[in-house]
């Protein structure tokens, strides 16, 4: 289960994210991106509440980097250890913006 | 031991976490750990359900082991799909920046990383791959 919570303010679109970002959710993500991103030069994913990102998740943040690349800056806010230790594995701390 | 015999396909990778979450909490693993055995068991039956039996949809088998001294879990998914070795692809370079990286061939890179010990073998017209992981 994956709960996405979108906040438009001015330019920044913020997205909270709670539960589990899996093959089976990462397309509603992804879906409700498509959607909002359009005209934002900065996103950022609010992530305290995510407890699981599989690789069909990852993609879904690069796929979204990538395109922030080119529109403005993306950043993820409070990864969990878990959370953490999936981007590091993956070499994604270094791709991404990862705050704590 | 336990079994599951399931259809292959991405609906039911909740029913696949259930089944492997319940003999993990029976040995008292932590939250971590859990965590990464369910992304690797994600991984491994999803590219069954994508791969195995393109465009059919065909059943996966999981076996679950404790074993003890010292604790681990193993894994087996078994599939009658068409021969495929997921060992054989080689690890993405995870060192290029985010416009170089691909989208996608990160599952299987993120099972051998989280595993403590991955086989694959083809025998009698089935796929056999395991995963163990100490606990």
């Amino acid at each position: 289960m994956l709960d996405v919570k979108k906040e438009l303010n001015g330019d920044t679109l913020t997205v909270t994210l709670t539960g589990r970002l899996d093959t089976v959710t990462a397309p509603q993500l992804e879906e409700e991106l498509k959607d909002s991103i359009s005209g934002v030069k900065s996103l950022i994913f609010d992530i305290k509440a995510l407890e699981y990102v599989s690789s069909a998740g990852l993609r879904v943040f690069l796929s979204n980097q990538k395109l922030m690349n080119k529109q403005g800056h993306m950043k993820l806010v409070g990864p969990t250890e878990d959370v953490k230790e999936i981007f590091n594995v993956t070499g994604f701390m270094d791709i991404l913006t990862i705050e704590d | 031991m336990k079994e599951l015999i399931i259809e292959a396909k991405d609906e039911n990778l909740d029913e696949v976490l259930a089944f492997v979450n319940e003999q993990l909490e029976e040995c008292g693993c932590d939250m971590s750990t859990q965590i990464q055995v369910d992304i690797a068991v994600e991984e491994v039956f999803v590219n069954i359900s994508h791969y195995a039996y393109n465009p059919e949809v065909g059943p996966a088998t999981i076996r679950a082991e404790v074993h003890d001294d010292p604790l681990a879990v193993s894994l087996t998914f078994l599939d009658n799909g068409v021969p495929y070795d997921p060992l054989a692809k080689e690890d993405p370079d995870i060192t290029l920046s985010a416009d170089e990286r691909e989208i996608g061939g990160l599952g299987i890179f993120m099972v051998k990383k989280s595993m403590d010990d991955v086989a694959y073998e083809y025998k009698n017209g089935q796929n056999i791959l395991t995963i163990k992981k100490n606990l």
